[in-house]
Protein backbone atom coordinates (compact mmCIF):
# COMPACT_ATOMS: atom_id res chain seq x y z
CA UNK A 1 0.00 0.00 0.00
CA UNK A 2 2.07 2.91 -1.24
CA UNK A 3 1.00 6.38 -2.34
CA UNK A 4 3.28 8.06 -4.84
CA UNK A 5 3.10 11.89 -4.59
CA UNK A 6 2.80 12.43 -8.36
CA UNK A 7 0.11 9.74 -8.57
CA UNK A 8 -1.76 11.37 -5.71
CA UNK A 9 -1.55 14.76 -7.42
CA UNK A 10 -2.82 13.23 -10.68
CA UNK A 11 -5.76 11.57 -8.93
CA UNK A 12 -6.74 14.81 -7.19
CA UNK A 13 -6.45 16.74 -10.49
CA UNK A 14 -8.65 14.18 -12.26
CA UNK A 15 -11.16 14.34 -9.40
CA UNK A 16 -11.26 18.15 -9.56
CA UNK A 17 -11.75 18.17 -13.35
CA UNK A 18 -14.52 15.59 -13.05
CA UNK A 19 -16.26 17.45 -10.20
CA UNK A 20 -16.19 20.57 -12.37
CA UNK A 21 -18.07 18.77 -15.16
CA UNK A 22 -20.60 17.47 -12.63
CA UNK A 23 -21.37 20.91 -11.18
CA UNK A 24 -21.22 22.91 -14.43
CA UNK A 25 -24.62 21.72 -15.67
CA UNK A 26 -26.40 23.09 -12.58
CA UNK A 27 -24.55 26.39 -12.86
CA UNK A 28 -25.42 26.57 -16.56
CA UNK A 29 -29.19 26.26 -16.05
CA UNK A 30 -29.11 29.03 -13.41
CA UNK A 31 -27.91 31.51 -16.01
CA UNK A 32 -29.55 30.29 -19.21
CA UNK A 33 -33.32 30.60 -19.53
CA UNK A 34 -35.01 27.35 -20.57
CA UNK A 35 -37.75 27.92 -23.18
CA UNK A 36 -39.79 25.19 -24.93
CA UNK A 37 -37.19 24.76 -27.67
CA UNK A 38 -34.31 24.52 -25.17
CA UNK A 39 -36.39 22.06 -23.15
CA UNK A 40 -36.92 19.85 -26.21
CA UNK A 41 -33.18 19.94 -26.88
CA UNK A 42 -32.36 19.11 -23.24
CA UNK A 43 -34.86 16.24 -23.24
CA UNK A 44 -33.16 14.80 -26.30
CA UNK A 45 -29.79 14.67 -24.51
CA UNK A 46 -30.40 11.53 -22.38
CA UNK A 47 -31.26 9.18 -25.27
CA UNK A 48 -28.68 10.92 -27.51
CA UNK A 49 -25.83 10.42 -25.02
CA UNK A 50 -26.77 6.78 -24.46
CA UNK A 51 -27.05 6.17 -28.21
CA UNK A 52 -23.66 7.84 -28.77
CA UNK A 53 -22.03 5.66 -26.10
CA UNK A 54 -23.28 2.43 -27.68
CA UNK A 55 -23.14 3.41 -31.37
CA UNK A 56 -19.47 2.50 -32.03
CA UNK A 57 -19.97 -0.86 -30.28
CA UNK A 58 -23.35 -1.50 -31.89
CA UNK A 59 -22.59 -0.38 -35.44
CA UNK A 60 -18.84 -0.35 -36.04
CA UNK A 61 -17.24 -3.16 -34.02
CA UNK A 62 -18.35 -6.43 -35.55
CA UNK A 63 -21.36 -8.57 -36.53
CA UNK A 64 -21.50 -10.21 -33.07
CA UNK A 65 -21.92 -6.84 -31.34
CA UNK A 66 -24.47 -5.56 -33.89
CA UNK A 67 -26.50 -8.75 -33.58
CA UNK A 68 -26.34 -8.66 -29.78
CA UNK A 69 -27.44 -5.02 -29.64
CA UNK A 70 -30.40 -5.85 -31.86
CA UNK A 71 -31.30 -8.86 -29.72
CA UNK A 72 -31.07 -6.73 -26.56
CA UNK A 73 -33.29 -4.01 -28.03
CA UNK A 74 -35.94 -6.52 -29.09
CA UNK A 75 -35.76 -8.30 -25.72
CA UNK A 76 -36.11 -4.92 -23.95
CA UNK A 77 -39.58 -4.43 -25.44
CA UNK A 78 -40.98 -7.45 -23.59
CA UNK A 79 -38.56 -8.54 -20.82
CA UNK A 80 -37.18 -6.88 -17.64
CA UNK A 81 -33.79 -5.16 -17.83
CA UNK A 82 -31.65 -7.93 -16.35
CA UNK A 83 -33.05 -10.55 -18.75
CA UNK A 84 -32.53 -8.33 -21.76
CA UNK A 85 -28.92 -7.69 -20.66
CA UNK A 86 -28.32 -11.41 -20.07
CA UNK A 87 -29.61 -12.16 -23.56
CA UNK A 88 -27.30 -9.50 -25.01
CA UNK A 89 -24.25 -10.89 -23.20
CA UNK A 90 -25.16 -14.44 -24.25
CA UNK A 91 -25.64 -13.47 -27.91
CA UNK A 92 -22.35 -11.56 -28.05
CA UNK A 93 -20.41 -14.44 -26.47
CA UNK A 94 -21.98 -16.97 -28.87
CA UNK A 95 -21.51 -14.64 -31.83
CA UNK A 96 -17.83 -14.10 -31.07
CA UNK A 97 -17.30 -17.82 -30.59
CA UNK A 98 -18.98 -18.66 -33.89
CA UNK A 99 -18.03 -15.82 -36.22
CA UNK A 100 -15.03 -14.45 -34.36
CA UNK A 101 -14.69 -10.86 -33.30
CA UNK B 1 -42.49 11.89 11.92
CA UNK B 2 -42.46 8.10 11.89
CA UNK B 3 -44.63 8.07 8.82
CA UNK B 4 -42.23 10.42 7.08
CA UNK B 5 -39.23 8.32 8.02
CA UNK B 6 -40.91 5.21 6.57
CA UNK B 7 -41.59 7.15 3.38
CA UNK B 8 -37.96 8.12 3.08
CA UNK B 9 -36.81 4.56 3.71
CA UNK B 10 -39.30 3.25 1.13
CA UNK B 11 -38.02 5.74 -1.41
CA UNK B 12 -34.41 4.80 -0.66
CA UNK B 13 -35.13 1.09 -1.04
CA UNK B 14 -37.05 1.80 -4.24
CA UNK B 15 -33.93 3.45 -5.64
CA UNK B 16 -31.72 0.56 -4.52
CA UNK B 17 -34.10 -1.92 -6.22
CA UNK B 18 -34.32 0.01 -9.46
CA UNK B 19 -30.54 0.27 -9.59
CA UNK B 20 -29.82 -3.35 -8.60
CA UNK B 21 -29.27 -4.70 -12.15
CA UNK B 22 -26.83 -1.89 -12.90
CA UNK B 23 -25.10 -2.27 -9.56
CA UNK B 24 -24.57 -5.96 -10.41
CA UNK B 25 -23.39 -5.05 -13.92
CA UNK B 26 -20.72 -2.69 -12.56
CA UNK B 27 -19.01 -5.47 -10.57
CA UNK B 28 -16.99 -6.89 -13.48
CA UNK B 29 -16.14 -3.36 -14.69
CA UNK B 30 -14.76 -2.38 -11.27
CA UNK B 31 -12.77 -5.61 -11.05
CA UNK B 32 -11.31 -5.02 -14.50
CA UNK B 33 -10.44 -1.42 -13.63
CA UNK B 34 -8.60 -2.52 -10.48
CA UNK B 35 -6.75 -5.21 -12.41
CA UNK B 36 -5.73 -2.82 -15.20
CA UNK B 37 -4.57 -0.24 -12.63
CA UNK B 38 -2.45 -2.86 -10.88
CA UNK B 39 -0.90 -3.86 -14.21
CA UNK B 40 0.04 -0.19 -14.74
CA UNK B 41 1.91 -0.14 -11.44
CA UNK B 42 -0.69 1.59 -9.25
CA UNK B 43 -0.86 0.31 -5.69
CA UNK B 44 -4.19 -0.95 -4.34
CA UNK B 45 -4.46 2.24 -2.28
CA UNK B 46 -3.94 4.39 -5.38
CA UNK B 47 -6.41 2.44 -7.53
CA UNK B 48 -9.07 2.51 -4.82
CA UNK B 49 -8.48 6.19 -4.15
CA UNK B 50 -8.94 6.99 -7.83
CA UNK B 51 -12.27 5.14 -7.91
CA UNK B 52 -13.40 6.85 -4.70
CA UNK B 53 -12.43 10.41 -5.71
CA UNK B 54 -12.97 10.38 -9.48
CA UNK B 55 -15.86 7.87 -9.65
CA UNK B 56 -16.12 8.05 -13.45
CA UNK B 57 -15.25 4.74 -15.09
CA UNK B 58 -14.74 5.98 -18.65
CA UNK B 59 -12.20 8.61 -17.65
CA UNK B 60 -10.44 6.19 -15.30
CA UNK B 61 -9.96 3.68 -18.12
CA UNK B 62 -8.71 6.43 -20.43
CA UNK B 63 -6.28 7.51 -17.67
CA UNK B 64 -4.93 3.95 -17.48
CA UNK B 65 -4.47 4.05 -21.25
CA UNK B 66 -2.20 7.12 -21.06
CA UNK B 67 -0.63 6.38 -17.65
CA UNK B 68 3.11 7.02 -17.20
CA UNK B 69 5.48 7.08 -14.24
CA UNK B 70 5.68 9.64 -12.81
CA UNK B 71 2.05 10.55 -13.55
CA UNK B 72 1.50 13.72 -15.58
CA UNK B 73 -1.33 15.45 -13.73
CA UNK B 74 -2.03 18.06 -16.42
CA UNK B 75 -2.60 15.52 -19.20
CA UNK B 76 -4.67 13.30 -16.93
CA UNK B 77 -6.87 16.16 -15.69
CA UNK B 78 -7.41 17.38 -19.26
CA UNK B 79 -8.38 13.94 -20.52
CA UNK B 80 -10.75 13.50 -17.55
CA UNK B 81 -12.32 16.86 -18.44
CA UNK B 82 -12.88 15.76 -22.05
CA UNK B 83 -14.20 12.31 -21.23
CA UNK B 84 -16.57 13.71 -18.63
CA UNK B 85 -17.74 16.81 -20.50
CA UNK B 86 -20.99 14.94 -21.10
CA UNK B 87 -21.75 15.46 -17.38
CA UNK B 88 -22.40 19.14 -18.17
CA UNK B 89 -25.27 18.22 -20.49
CA UNK B 90 -26.51 15.49 -18.19
CA UNK B 91 -26.46 17.85 -15.19
CA UNK B 92 -28.24 20.59 -17.13
CA UNK B 93 -30.92 18.08 -18.12
CA UNK B 94 -31.56 16.39 -14.76
CA UNK B 95 -31.03 19.67 -12.87
CA UNK B 96 -34.32 21.01 -14.26
CA UNK B 97 -36.15 17.94 -12.94
CA UNK B 98 -35.19 18.07 -9.26
CA UNK B 99 -37.83 20.35 -7.68
CA UNK B 100 -37.86 18.35 -4.42
CA UNK B 101 -34.10 18.83 -3.86
CA UNK B 102 -32.76 21.71 -1.76
CA UNK B 103 -29.91 23.73 -3.29
CA UNK B 104 -27.11 21.93 -1.41
CA UNK B 105 -28.79 18.54 -1.96
CA UNK B 106 -28.77 19.22 -5.71
CA UNK B 107 -25.04 19.89 -5.70
CA UNK B 108 -24.35 16.89 -3.47
CA UNK B 109 -26.38 14.70 -5.84
CA UNK B 110 -24.42 16.03 -8.83
CA UNK B 111 -21.10 15.04 -7.26
CA UNK B 112 -22.31 11.42 -7.54
CA UNK B 113 -23.46 11.82 -11.13
CA UNK B 114 -22.58 8.81 -13.31
CA UNK B 115 -24.07 7.64 -16.61
CA UNK B 116 -26.07 4.83 -15.03
CA UNK B 117 -27.29 6.84 -12.02
CA UNK B 118 -28.26 9.73 -14.23
CA UNK B 119 -30.13 7.53 -16.70
CA UNK B 120 -32.18 5.92 -13.93
CA UNK B 121 -32.87 9.33 -12.37
CA UNK B 122 -34.08 10.71 -15.73
CA UNK B 123 -36.33 7.71 -16.17
CA UNK B 124 -37.79 8.19 -12.68
CA UNK B 125 -38.29 11.93 -13.17
CA UNK B 126 -40.25 11.15 -16.36
CA UNK B 127 -42.59 8.83 -14.47
CA UNK B 128 -43.01 10.46 -11.06
CA UNK B 129 -41.39 12.85 -8.59
CA UNK B 130 -37.65 12.21 -8.18
CA UNK B 131 -36.81 12.50 -4.47
CA UNK B 132 -33.41 12.87 -2.77
CA UNK B 133 -33.96 9.56 -0.93
CA UNK B 134 -34.65 7.69 -4.17
CA UNK B 135 -31.58 9.25 -5.76
CA UNK B 136 -29.48 8.25 -2.72
CA UNK B 137 -30.78 4.71 -3.17
CA UNK B 138 -29.45 4.77 -6.74
CA UNK B 139 -26.13 6.36 -6.00
CA UNK B 140 -24.82 5.04 -2.68
CA UNK B 141 -24.75 1.26 -3.33
CA UNK B 142 -23.47 1.84 -6.86
CA UNK B 143 -20.66 4.06 -5.55
CA UNK B 144 -19.70 1.58 -2.80
CA UNK B 145 -19.66 -1.36 -5.23
CA UNK B 146 -17.49 0.60 -7.68
CA UNK B 147 -14.92 1.47 -5.00
CA UNK B 148 -14.91 -1.99 -3.41
CA UNK B 149 -14.62 -3.91 -6.69
CA UNK B 150 -11.76 -1.61 -7.76
CA UNK B 151 -9.95 -2.58 -4.56
CA UNK B 152 -10.63 -6.28 -5.04
CA UNK B 153 -9.63 -6.09 -8.70
CA UNK B 154 -6.31 -4.44 -7.86
CA UNK B 155 -5.59 -7.14 -5.27
CA UNK B 156 -6.50 -10.17 -7.38
CA UNK B 157 -5.83 -8.59 -10.80
CA UNK B 158 -3.65 -11.28 -12.22
CA UNK B 159 -6.16 -14.04 -11.46
CA UNK B 160 -9.02 -12.48 -13.44
CA UNK B 161 -9.50 -13.93 -16.88
CA UNK B 162 -10.31 -11.93 -19.97
CA UNK B 163 -13.86 -10.52 -19.51
CA UNK B 164 -14.22 -10.36 -23.30
CA UNK B 165 -14.12 -14.14 -23.60
CA UNK B 166 -17.45 -14.53 -21.78
CA UNK B 167 -19.06 -11.42 -23.25
CA UNK B 168 -19.11 -9.49 -19.95
CA UNK B 169 -17.66 -6.40 -21.59
CA UNK B 170 -20.99 -6.20 -23.43
CA UNK B 171 -22.98 -5.83 -20.18
CA UNK B 172 -22.88 -2.03 -20.24
CA UNK B 173 -23.67 -1.50 -23.93
CA UNK B 174 -26.57 -3.90 -23.32
CA UNK B 175 -27.80 -1.91 -20.31
CA UNK B 176 -27.60 1.29 -22.32
CA UNK B 177 -29.51 -0.33 -25.20
CA UNK B 178 -32.35 -1.20 -22.82
CA UNK B 179 -32.33 2.34 -21.44
CA UNK B 180 -32.40 3.87 -24.93
CA UNK B 181 -35.46 1.74 -25.70
CA UNK B 182 -37.14 3.06 -22.53
CA UNK B 183 -36.71 6.68 -23.71
CA UNK B 184 -38.63 5.98 -26.92
CA UNK B 185 -41.47 8.49 -27.45
CA UNK B 186 -42.12 8.17 -31.18
CA UNK B 187 -40.71 9.56 -34.37
CA UNK B 188 -38.98 12.53 -32.82
CA UNK B 189 -36.93 10.13 -30.67
CA UNK B 190 -36.09 8.22 -33.85
CA UNK B 191 -34.65 11.37 -35.41
CA UNK B 192 -32.64 12.10 -32.25
CA UNK B 193 -31.24 8.56 -32.12
CA UNK B 194 -30.39 8.46 -35.82
CA UNK B 195 -28.58 11.81 -35.65
CA UNK B 196 -26.71 10.79 -32.51
CA UNK B 197 -25.68 7.37 -33.84
CA UNK B 198 -24.49 8.79 -37.18
CA UNK B 199 -22.46 11.57 -35.54
CA UNK B 200 -20.99 9.25 -32.93
CA UNK B 201 -19.86 6.58 -35.42
CA UNK B 202 -18.41 9.20 -37.76
CA UNK B 203 -16.49 11.06 -35.06
CA UNK B 204 -15.38 7.79 -33.48
CA UNK B 205 -13.78 6.77 -36.80
CA UNK B 206 -11.82 9.97 -37.27
CA UNK B 207 -11.06 11.45 -33.84
CA UNK B 208 -9.26 9.74 -30.98
CA UNK B 209 -10.64 9.76 -27.45
CA UNK B 210 -14.23 10.27 -26.50
CA UNK B 211 -15.28 13.23 -28.63
CA UNK B 212 -17.83 10.92 -30.20
CA UNK B 213 -20.03 11.08 -27.09
CA UNK B 214 -20.13 14.88 -27.13
CA UNK B 215 -20.75 14.77 -30.90
CA UNK B 216 -23.67 12.35 -30.53
CA UNK B 217 -25.23 14.39 -27.71
CA UNK B 218 -24.92 17.60 -29.70
CA UNK B 219 -26.29 16.01 -32.89
CA UNK B 220 -29.28 14.63 -30.96
CA UNK B 221 -30.05 18.03 -29.42
CA UNK B 222 -29.67 19.79 -32.79
CA UNK B 223 -32.04 17.25 -34.36
CA UNK B 224 -34.83 18.48 -32.06
CA UNK B 225 -34.31 22.02 -33.35
CA UNK B 226 -34.84 20.75 -36.89
CA UNK B 227 -37.86 18.56 -36.09
CA UNK B 228 -39.21 21.29 -33.76
CA UNK B 229 -38.96 23.89 -36.52
CA UNK B 230 -40.82 21.45 -38.81
CA UNK B 231 -43.63 21.08 -36.24
CA UNK B 232 -43.95 24.83 -35.86
CA UNK B 233 -44.06 25.29 -39.63
CA UNK B 234 -46.89 22.74 -39.85
CA UNK B 235 -48.82 24.40 -37.00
Amino acid sequence: MTLDPSTFLAIVAMAAATALTRIAGLVLIRFVAIGPQQRRALEAIPPAVLMAVIAPTALATGPAETLATLATAIAATRLPLLWAVAIGVFVVAMGRAMIGG
Amino acid sequence: MDVKRVDILDEFIGGVRAMAPLTVAVVPIGLVFGAVAASKGLSSLEATMMSALVFAGGSQFVAMDIWMHPASWGALAFSALLVNIRHVLMGASIGTRMPSFSGPAKYAAMLLLADEIWAMAELRAGQTRLTPAWYAGLAIPFYCVWVLTSLVGSLVGAFLGNPKAIGLDFAFPAVFTVLVASFWKGRETGAVLAASAAAAVLVHQFLPGVWYIAAGATAGAVATLVTGAGQEACA
